[in-house]
């Protein structure tokens, strides 16, 4: 799965495949960086931080740390 | 549809399509807007509420109550039972039905709704907001109102774009994955708990019966415990050690903010009511009720406030609520 870092920094990705769009991420994420429609969802790269909590947060493990920031 | 609104709900969940309704009560025009395509689903809870929190808002209706609640059975680590008997003191809702019905008795008190209508902005007067911005069809449009109640839920990010700090710490944050089974030979009146650092650390499993032998099997554990391993690792090893053939009907993840309500939860032109005000009770995680108080007073006052003409009333909620 690829997706395009838009800033070259971003070091997280969500799996669309596996997320619920549930909001658990959406909640916690301190620089409002998630953007979640019916079932869509989105980080605004130029907001987040990398700080990682959304990993932590979902339950379902449809996050993950990206080193390279663009292949999953 | 009209153009301007003088309040504007959004999320209808159980906070918002009360608030609509103690709004609509007041004689004002409201529209409530939801980002899903249907009210009531997907059903990202494990849906028990007490007698006492239903009656007060809705009649007791057998369409949506899936099985009547009068005992906790609390299963500790070594698998040793305890069972408290209350009489019948509570349900098992099936919320696809119920959350409809709540918004079904906004609607005949007079309040629209939009289905498939995302909010993704507010509108902000000399820093007062005074409307929402939102996608519907492909399109981006605005509407005023003279207050937006914010129920958008765990995910709520309406009181933020006000300038209010409402993010969850994700220590705080009750990470939760639910299935539900059929199959489940268990007793039809008994919410089951189940305990332990190696089934649910720092939370515990839900097992609660739905009609039928189907039952919503569920566990939530904080993000901190999640950097090690994820609510969905405990939930494979608990239906394999526990229900390892039970065909699984749904499955849903979902997030509750098991928090203290948040400090400020009302601004100029902006309240927020349930999950997006952190009214949860934080011990049980149960917000259907809470939600349901803290949107009916969220109405109420902000019809108040228009009828009244006094755009600081809605301020009181705070206290209130
Ligand atoms: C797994 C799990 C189990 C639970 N079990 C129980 C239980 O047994 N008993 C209990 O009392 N509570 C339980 N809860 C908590 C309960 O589900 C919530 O507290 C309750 O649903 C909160 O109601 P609400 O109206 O505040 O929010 P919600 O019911 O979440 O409604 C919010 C609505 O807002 C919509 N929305 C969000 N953002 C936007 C936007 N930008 N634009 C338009 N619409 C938007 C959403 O689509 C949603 O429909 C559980 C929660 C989870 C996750
Ligand atoms: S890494 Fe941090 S800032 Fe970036 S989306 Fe996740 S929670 Fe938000
Ligand atoms: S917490 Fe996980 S499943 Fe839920 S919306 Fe975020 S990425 Fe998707």
């Amino acid at each position: 799965m690829y997706r395009e870092s838009r800033t070259g920094k971003l070091l997280i990705d969500i799996l669309p495949g596996k997320c619920d769009f549930c909001g658990c991420c959406v909640g916690i994420c301190p620089e409002d960086a998630i953007e979640l429609k019916e079932a869509e969802i989105s980080i605004i790269d130029h907001r987040c931080t990398n700080c990682a909590k959304c990993i932590w947060s979902c339950p379902v493990e449809a996050i993950k740390f990206n080193k390279e920031g663009i292949l999953v | 549809m009209k153009d301007k609104f003088d309040v504007i709900v959004v999320g209808a969940g159980p906070a918002g399509s009360m608030a609509a309704r103690f709004a609509a009560e007041q004689g004002v025009s409201v529209l409530m807007l939801e980002k899903d395509r249907d009210v009531g689903y997907p059903v990202r809870c494990g849906e028990a509420i007490s007698k006492k929190g239903v009656e007060e808002f809705i009649q007791l209706d057998e369409k949506w109550i899936a099985s009547k609640i009068s005992k906790f059975s609390l299963i500790s680590p070594d698998g040793t039972e305890s069972l408290i008997e209350f009489g019948e003191s509570g349900y098992i809702l099936d919320r696809k039905i119920f959350d409809y019905e709540l918004a079904k008795s906004a609607a005949n008190c007079g309040a629209q709704i939009l289905t498939r209508a995302y909010v993704n902005g507010l509108l902000l007067e000399d820093n007062v907001v005074a409307g929402v911005k939102y996608e519907y069809q492909g399109e981006q449009k605005e509407l005023k109102s003279k207050i937006v109640i914010g129920a958008d839920g765990v995910e709520s990010r309406i009181g933020r774009w006000a300038g209010l700090e409402t993010f969850t710490d994700f220590r705080n944050m009750e990470c939760c994955v639910q299935v539900t089974a059929s199959n489940i030979k268990v007793d039809s009146n008994t919410l089951y708990f189940y305990f332990g650092k190696n089934v649910a650390p720092g939370g515990y499993f839900w097992v609660f019966p739905k009609s039928g032998y189907s039952a919503n099997i569920g566990l939530g554990i904080s993000g901190m415990e999640g950097k090690k391993r994820s609510a969905l690792y405990y939930l494979n090893s608990f239906m394999e050690k526990n229900f390892p053939d039970a065909p699984i009907l749904t499955s849903v993840a979902g997030g509750v903010p098991s928090t203290i309500t948040l400090k400020r939860i009302s601004i100029p032109g902006m309240v927020l009511a349930g999950d997006a005000a952190r009214q949860v009770n934080p011990l049980s995680g149960g917000g259907i009720s809470s939600g349901m108080i803290g949107g009916s007073i969220a109405g109420r006052i902000a019809g108040e406030s228009i009828k009244m003409n006094k755009p600081d009333h809605i301020l009181t909620y705070e206290k209130v609520s």
